[in-house]
């Protein structure tokens, strides 16, 4: 009731910018070039069942390679305080604050051929190692950028959690794995969903990291949209097949992650 | 109620040269209800916090059955605690909450369920064990907490200022009900308030301390009817505390006049605070009187009235049945046993005169005084 009139610039930009977008990508899908129906585009999907293969299967790899830096060290930054705190917080955001591109581009010129690693692995005698174009170089890009959306819910989550509430467990005689097991993990949960989903989503759509570090061989879905709009294999139809589908997926994924988390003694997003 | 469990000896503490406590000497007994009392920033909560281990004193030792368990984590001592905000586990329900102790203590499955069980009826809330943490009001939350710290079986419970957040009226049942549940499980309940009528309802033993000192230890009628000094009696109760000389046993003087009471040991002529409960004192016509003054303020309380009066300049706070208009004069009568004497301390001179007083409207009253005075 009151303050409704707030929210209707946010209702429009929403309808614009989200909502449209995406009945057009529907109605896209669905159609072929003279408008008719047709449900080919998402037959002609199935070639590229290895691109959404490898897409989840990276991008989940990368989410839990995440998890398992992103938790510690969000656990130890809500713990510490003080300038070791203030430190790390400012290592993790700085990297956000340079331009993407030119983040993934460095990466570049550490991992190739004859790139800075190779090189100083040569000085001692190694290599020289097929670094870049790997799905490891890609994998390596999606954790370097998306680590900080992990990072950060997980943190903010723990750091509000009532030492009080650590306290009572000691009290009632946990040691401090059971703390952790018991109480902090449990309630840190919601910070964790929302980490994965922080990093999965966009790991399953880049085109970015995988063009620039995993070469022209692998094919991830964000580089297959990319070309049915803007590359060579122009067909917006089949891109927008191929959207629709990635986004169903993915929400089906996000929806059975958070009902399993909700499972889990209780917890609420 | 006589072997003595908990002994805190020389304990200080201090935080950046802060001293939260100056050397805490305290012997606490199995079974008993004591509490400490004080104002916030007394040492009283750092004191609790050390009992349970949440805190290690700079100096000092502290001792449990005899053994000294400085470097005992909390985890391992056998005191539970209840904290002032509940501190529940928002992510388990109620059953779990209370069983968290127990299956940490490995017991089997169904004495779980038996003495969870127990535990809520003990706190009146049975059938509750599925309910989620936030579906509870504010009492029930904190008679959940008490239950999770009872059903582990503690030889001692701490409670940190556990009915702080409550209202009035549920502060008042929860202190009969939390004195039951003592008698009932026969355990030592040490409590921590800064509330005086609590301490005086529930407690066996009260420790009133101020700033990091312990100022007086007994039972609640002795710190009620003997204070020690100037800040245990105004803390505890309303107090008028006068100077006065104590001419001889049973002679005290004030106001120039003398006065039969019924202490004694002091030295002839030594200056003492005099302390005159509200409620001791009697009013009489004028010419009747011990003292005469006039009345310069009434306040209903319901029960009785509030009513202060000016005695040559040094205003005292009346507890009375009797209405007198503002403006009368009255002659006031106080029986021997009426008086309490203390020895002179740091404190004498900081309590005890009711000139500012006016209820709530204490900030008020100042301002009117200052005009007063210009």
């Amino acid at each position: 009731m009151k303050n409704k009139a707030i929210s209707y610039p946010y209702v429009g930009w929403m309808g614009l910018f989200v909502v449209a977008p995406i009945l057009i990508i529907t109605l896209y899908a669905f159609t072929t070039d003279d408008g008719g129906f047709t449900l080919s585009n998402f037959q002609d999907m199935a070639q590229y069942t290895s691109a959404f293969g490898r897409s989840f299967l990276l991008a989940a790899i990368a989410t839990v390679v995440c998890l398992l830096i992103g938790y510690p060290l969000a656990y130890l930054l809500a713990r510490e305080s003080g300038w070791l705190h203030r430190m790390a917080n400012m290592l993790i955001m700085l990297p956000m604050w340079m331009n993407f591109l030119l983040r993934t581009y460095s990466w570049k010129f550490l991992l190739e051929r004859h790139g800075l690693i190779n090189t100083l692995l040569g000085l001692l005698g190694l290599g020289p190692f097929q670094m870049i174009d790997t799905q490891g170089a890609i994998v390596l890009g999606m954790v370097y950028n998306f680590l900080p959306y992990m990072v950060l819910p997980i943190f903010s989550v723990i750091e509000k959690i009532d030492p009080k509430v650590i306290e009572a467990a000691q009290d009632l005689g946990a040691d401090s794995i059971t703390v952790f097991r018991r109480v902090i993990l449990p309630l840190s949960l919601p910070g964790v969903l929302s980490g994965i989903t922080m990093v999965f989503i966009p790991s399953v759509s880049t085109f970015a990291i995988s063009r620039l570090l995993g070469g022209s061989k692998t094919l991830l879905l964000g580089n297959l949209i990319d070309m049915q709009f803007l590359g060579s294999a122009y067909n917006p139809h089949l891109g927008s097949a191929i959207s629709l589908v990635m986004m169903v997926i993915v929400m089906v994924c996000m929806a059975v992650m958070n009902h399993f988390g909700d499972g889990e003694e209780g917890v609420t997003l | 109620m006589s072997k003595e469990l908990i002994r805190l000896s020389d304990l200080r503490m201090v935080f950046d040269d802060e001293v939260v406590l100056n050397s805490i000497n305290l012997y606490i007994n199995d079974k008993e209800f004591l509490t400490l009392l004080g104002p916030s920033g007394c040492g009283k909560t750092t004191t609790l916090r050390i009992i349970g281990g949440f805190q290690s004193p700079t100096s000092g030792d502290v001792f449990f059955d005899g053994v000294r368990i400085n470097d005992v984590p909390p985890h391992k001592r056998k005191v539970n605690t209840v904290f002032q905000k509940y501190a529940l586990f928002t992510h388990m329900n109620l059953f779990e909450n209370i069983a968290f102790g127990l299956r940490i203590a490995k017991v089997p499955e169904k004495e779980i369920e038996q003495r969870v069980n127990e535990a809520l009826e003990l706190v009146n809330l049975p059938g509750y064990g599925k309910r989620s943490v936030d579906s509870l009001s504010g009492g029930q939350q904190q008679r959940i907490a008490i239950a999770r710290a009872i059903v582990n079986r503690p030889q001692v419970l701490l409670l940190d200022e556990p009915l702080g957040a409550l209202d009035l009226k549920l502060r008042k049942d929860m202190q009969i009900e939390l004195k039951k549940i003592q008698q009932q499980v026969g355990i030592t309940f040490i409590y921590v308030t800064h509330d005086q009528e609590e301490a005086l309802t529930m407690s066996d033993t009260i420790v009133v301390m101020d700033k990091g000192n312990i100022q007086q230890i007994g039972s609640p009628t002795d710190i009620y009817n003997e204070p020690k000094n100037a800040f245990v009696a105004d803390f505890i109760g309303e107090s008028n505390i006068i100077d006065g000389i104590m001419h001889a046993d049973g002679v005290v003087g004030m106001y120039g006049k003398k006065f039969s009471c019924v202490d004694s040991g002091f030295q002839k002529d030594e200056p003492v605070d005099v302390v005159i409960r509200p409620e001791d004192i009697d009013i009489v016509p004028e010419e009747e009187g011990q003292l005469t003054g006039t009345v310069t303020e009434v306040t209903f309380k319901g029960v009785h009235y509030d009513i202060i009066v000016d005695f040559r300049g040094f205003k005292w706070l009346i507890q009375t049945t009797d209405f007198s208009p503002v403006g009368a004069k009255i002659g006031v009568k106080i029986d021997p046993d009426g008086f309490h004497i203390m020895k002179k301390s740091s404190y004498s001179g900081k309590f005890g005169d009711y000139s500012s007083y006016s209820d709530e409207y204490d900030e008020l009253s100042e301002d009117a005084e200052d005009a007063d005075e210009e």
